[in-house]
């Protein structure tokens, strides 16, 4: 309540001020935004940090650093960050350039980690922006030849929870949005097959099991469709159906292996890879039928695995020359932005955050700010190779 | 522009400035952090049991012949060695049937036209460059291929299933062109009907 009553002052004084200045200092703050925002250029927001110790603060120069930060002494920070953490968390955000108290709170209850991520998350959206210290990830563990598990976690990889236990192949977890539930392709019936698995209850539903294979579902970001590859039909094309794989609709008869949908975030367009005249290539077509249309990514071989960001700015895809390299494009395509080895990835609820695999070390997951190109790895499922990841949001 | 964009700075300090003076020896407020986002995952095939889908006897589509229902040779026993010297390979990134390897189907096709109760289980696999879901979906085109191939020499197509492993199970894990070589392959699975 406390909180609230701040929060009011503020709406109050504002007001006294009129409220197109309001509006206006949002819109020249929107204007800083995307110029500060070019992928892989762009040089941290500097933050001092005090008074923490051992995994609290651990956890705040992790969840900061992949939103775009940099670790500085007071002298050179932007921002002053300080509190404790004795039994519960405090926190506090001083802006350096006007002293002006960002963030003042203790927390409690759960765990000290997650009372640091709240920490992190309450300092970034007091910067106007959406945090994701308390985002999870799904992605899969290898467990032996030819079998692997769904698993999810934190972002940051901590508290890995199995979702399978199938001893088969699953593959390709991606989120239904908005929701603690999990779509992926699973071998438990022999050929792959996709389902739906509520994660607060365990309920799995197969969504599709058809011939041949069923493969790489991506539900849509409202929540009632889902876009998917078959072979049903004697080639591996592109279909979309209602969320509970009813009412489906082949989107593509092409030859040519379509592979690795995902969504527009308006739910209107599904972009994945296929090959055209012989290259590989990323493609959008509508949800409701129409034809192929190509976003073109210049200079880049091999463009698989694309993903649309939240914001609807940006495809991030993978690239393979010898090795395989995390990539962004506009949308619209054109000029791609090659970012760091890695791939698979897929992008944070801020829209400039991924999550990617990579193959060194046993095969773990990093995450990456695009603007910044920072990169922390992810904790591992030690027991196999970690790939695959999917960002809820 | 530059001064209005600095007055309205200057306004905005001004406002946290009166909320922050507000705000300054007032207790601060304590967030508790709820519970539900770290709740249990359930146990995986707990509550509905798995069951088959829609209905999967669309066989009238053009773009392609359509596959067998799923679980057409449910508990068929399986034989991965009789046919193991015909697995089909195929060039880097691609699921065309090379003329060098057509041999291999026709010898598949003869196979199963001299035993007529068996059907076959094409196996789609790759190599481990490129991501896993484009393996996913090359590894099927390339059993799809050979499936279109033995379709063309005579065999009823309700008697070839088609999977793809992706790049999930090599004959060879080394890392090298030769292994890589070994891995973009077909193989062909006997299904024979249990007495």
């Amino acid at each position: 309540m406390k909180k609230y009553h701040c929060f009011n002052r503020l709406f109050i004084a504002a007001g006294l001020l009129g409220l197109t200045t309001l509006v206006q200092a949002q819109n020249d703050d929107a204007i800083r935004l995307s110029r500060n925002t070019e992928p892989g250029n762009t040089p941290p927001i500097w933050v001092s940090m005090s008074g923490f110790t051992g995994e609290a603060a651990a956890v705040l120069q992790f969840d900061l650093y992949v939103q775009g930060f940099g670790f500085t002494n007071a002298n050179g920070a932007q921002y002053l960050i300080s509190g404790s953490n004795n039994g519960n968390l405090e926190g506090r955000v001083m802006d350096h350039f006007n002293k002006n108290a960002l963030v003042s709170k203790a927390y409690s209850g759960s765990t000290l980690r997650r009372q640091a991520h709240a920490f992190a998350d309450d300092f970034v959206q007091a910067l106007g922006r959406k945090g994701i210290g308390q985002t999870k990830i799904a992605f899969v563990v290898e467990g032996g030849y030819g079998k692997s598990e769904v698993y999810v976690a934190d972002f940051d990889g901590h508290g890995p929870q199995p979702v399978t236990r199938d001893n088969s192949l699953a593959a390709a977890p991606c989120w239904v949005p908005g929701r603690f539930a999990v779509y992926y392709n699973s071998y438990k019936l022999g050929n792959p097959a996709i389902f739906s698995h509520d994660l607060s209850t365990g309920a799995r539903r197969t969504v599709a099991w058809y011939g041949g294979s069923s493969i790489s579902p991506a539900v849509s970001p409202n929540g009632r469709k889902v876009a998917m590859i078959l072979s049903k039909d004697g080639w591996t094309d592109l279909y979309v159906a209602d969320a509970d794989g009813s009412n489906i609709k082949r989107l593509t008869k092409s030859p040519e292996d379509e592979s690795s949908p995902c969504w527009s975030p308006d739910s209107e367009w599904i972009c994945y890879a296929t090959k055209i005249k012989e290259r590989r290539a990323l493609c959008k077509i509508s949800a409701s039928g129409g034809s192929a249309q190509r976003i073109p990514t210049s200079g880049v071989p091999n463009p698989t695995e694309p993903d649309w960001s939240p914001d609807g700015q940006w495809i991030a895809f993978t690239a393979q020359r010898g090795g395989f390299e995390i990539c962004v494009v506009k949308a619209e395509g054109g000029e791609v932005t090659e970012l760091v080895a890695g791939e698979d990835p897929s992008w944070a609820p801020n829209s400039r955050t991924l999550v990617f695999s990579r193959r060194s070390g046993g095969g773990h997951l990093s995450v990456l700010d695009v603007p910044t190109k920072q990169v922390k790895d992810v904790a591992r499922v030690s027991s196999g190779v970690n790939s695959q990841p999917s960002w809820a949001r | 522009m530059k001064l209005t964009k600095f007055g309205n700075l200057l306004a905005i300090g001004l406002a946290l400035g009166i909320a922050g003076v507000g705000c300054k020896h007032k207790p601060v407020a304590v967030t508790p952090i709820p519970g539900a986002r770290t709740g249990a995952v359930g146990e995986a095939g707990a509550g509905n049991s798995i069951g088959n889908g829609t209905d999967n006897t669309d066989r009238g589509a053009s773009g392609g012949i359509a596959a067998n229902a799923p679980g057409s040779h449910a508990g068929w026993p399986e034989d991965a060695e009789t046919l193991k010297a015909d697995s089909v390979h195929f060039d880097y990134d691609s699921s065309v049937v090379k003329s060098s390897e057509k041999s291999k189907i026709e010898a598949v096709a003869d196979y199963l036209k001299a035993n007529p109760s068996v059907a076959v289980r094409v196996e789609g696999n790759c190599d481990e460059r490129g991501t896993a879901e484009y393996n996913r979906s090359l590894g099927e085109r390339r059993a799809l291929a050979a499936r279109e191939e033995l379709v063309g020499l005579g065999v009823d197509a309700s008697r070839v299933d088609t999977i793809s492993y992706g790049k999930d199970r090599p004959v060879d894990t080394g890392h090298n062109e030769d292994a890589h070589a070994r891995n973009r392959r077909d193989d062909f699975v006997l299904l024979t009907p249990s007495k």
